[in-house]
């Protein structure tokens, strides 16, 4: 290594100092009951407001009320594999322990919101557009990220060696992170059935505020509750990997002896 | 070189190789990821009779026609995309959000005196407004749904029901959301 240390360095020693488990395992313990009782509250109040009080569309009427659950997952979906691929540069490039770790815990969450975005745009496309499913570019490449979330599940778990795994889902987490863009904007560079984008950032939103303000909390409590859920089970996976580093070394201790 | 600097490379290497792979296949393959084709290229190449195509455009004010024959309703309409209209014939319901301004796709072919469609589903736009605030802007003579689009967000998405009503009820005073700055 150089005399002073290059970016690259200093990058890995920013992330390593989280890579340290017992580190991680005391902050995240602080964060948890805030990250819960915040999602919890958001969300609530969010959808509550969304589907209780917030008026109908003028066109579309209560039908738009799926908007409050559909958008905030179908953001979440995206940002859940980006937070994927993050995972993957990291173990591949920095051979970050918690990273690998935090990789296993983050897909099945993502698989299950990315299903519930499938799911409630159809319901939604049932009444509005007049059919379930079609094979335009914007649901397309959702699907598509579906099974890239889950072939990913698949591979981190499919050798007996798991640091294997977790390269090989590495990669693919990474790979896979070229149909981000392609969902971002697939409504923008083809004619889909899809209609564009409400929130952007250049531009106004199209949507009146009162239904934006609920959209705005319901997707901060679903965010919430997704980081709850992955930092919840990413420390009971460090605590498991922990519980199984004891079990087995007095063990191997004691065949040497 | 460390490493870990060799590593990062060779992942930004391959990731920049991979994404420019698929953009090029995107970029070759653009003319069937499209859902749809407008009024205008159906006019300029027609495909032929027995191709089933997507026809996608707005549904030209005034150009509705329904009937019943027999059971069935059948319904003529001309969808456009600002260059070329094509008319088009389509026995069955509509969908709900069909009416006349709105974006629709019709599936069917291509024949010499119109297209017939065997499905159409209604494309509906990004904007969101609560019935009273689309009220009050057909009222203030801004927006006619029959005729495209809404006007710019900026002028109407922080006006309440309560505010749109109140202009209603007195359409001489401007809307309180486009007199703030």
């Amino acid at each position: 290594m150089t005399a002073s240390p290059s970016l690259v360095a200093r990058t890995g020693s920013l992330f390593h100092r989280y890579a340290n488990p017992g580190r991680f395992l005391r902050l995240a313990a602080r964060l948890q009951p805030w990250l819960t009782g915040l999602a919890l509250l958001f969300t609530f109040a969010g959808l509550g407001w969304g589907l209780f009080f917030a008026p109908a569309d003028w066109q579309q009427g209560d039908s738009v009320r799926i908007m409050y659950v559909h958008v905030p997952t179908a953001i979440l979906a995206s940002s859940g594999y980006a937070a994927l691929a993050l995972c993957g540069l990291l173990s591949l490039v920095w051979r970050h322990p918690l990273a690998d770790l935090a990789a296993v815990e983050i897909g099945p969450v993502g698989a299950c919101i990315t299903a519930v975005c499938l799911a409630t745009g159809s319901l939604w496309g049932k009444p509005m557009w007049g059919t379930w499913w079609v094979w335009d570019a914007r649901l397309t490449s959702v699907l598509v990220l579906f099974f890239l979330y889950l072939g990913h599940i698949a591979l981190i778990r499919a050798f007996d060696d798991p640091q294997r795994g977790y390269r090989a889902a590495a990669i693919l987490a990474l790979a896979g992170a070229v149909d981000l863009p392609i969902i971002k904007f697939s409504v923008q560079w083809w004619n889909t059935l899809h209609q564009p984008d409400s929130i952007t950032l250049t531009g106004a939103p199209t949507m009146s505020s009162s239904m934006l303000w609920p959209l705005g909390l319901s997707m901060l409590g679903i965010s919430l509750g997704f980081a709850a859920i992955v930092i919840a089970r990413l420390r009971a996976a460090v605590m498991e990997s922990r519980v199984r580093s004891l079990l087995s070394n007095p063990r191997r201790r004691g065949d040497a002896a | 070189m460390t490493r870990k600097t060799r590593r990062l490379w060779l992942v930004i290497a391959c990731v920049t190789c991979l994404g420019a792979a698929a953009a090029l296949m995107l970029q070759a393959f653009s003319s069937d990821i499209v859902f749809f084709v407008t009024p205008s290229q159906v006019e300029a190449k027609p495909p032929p009779a027995d191709r089933t195509v997507r026809l996608g455009g707005m549904v030209v004010a005034g150009s509705v026609k329904q009937e019943k024959q027999g059971e069935t309703p059948v319904s003529r309409f001309d969808v456009t995309d600002g260059q070329a209209a094509v008319t088009v014939r389509f026995e069955g319901i509509l969908p709900d959000l069909f009416r006349e301004g709105q974006s629709v796709v019709a599936v069917g072919t291509m024949h010499k005196d119109g297209f017939v469609a065997s499905e159409v589903l209604a494309k509906h736009d990004e904007t969101y407004m609560p019935k009273e605030v689309a009220e009050a802007l057909k009222k203030s003579g801004k927006w006619d749904p029959r005729f495209g689009p809404p006007p710019s967000a900026e002028s109407w998405n922080t006006m309440t029901a309560q505010d749109a009503q109140k202009t209603k009820a007195n359409p001489d005073s401007p809307a309180p959301a486009a007199t703030k700055p």
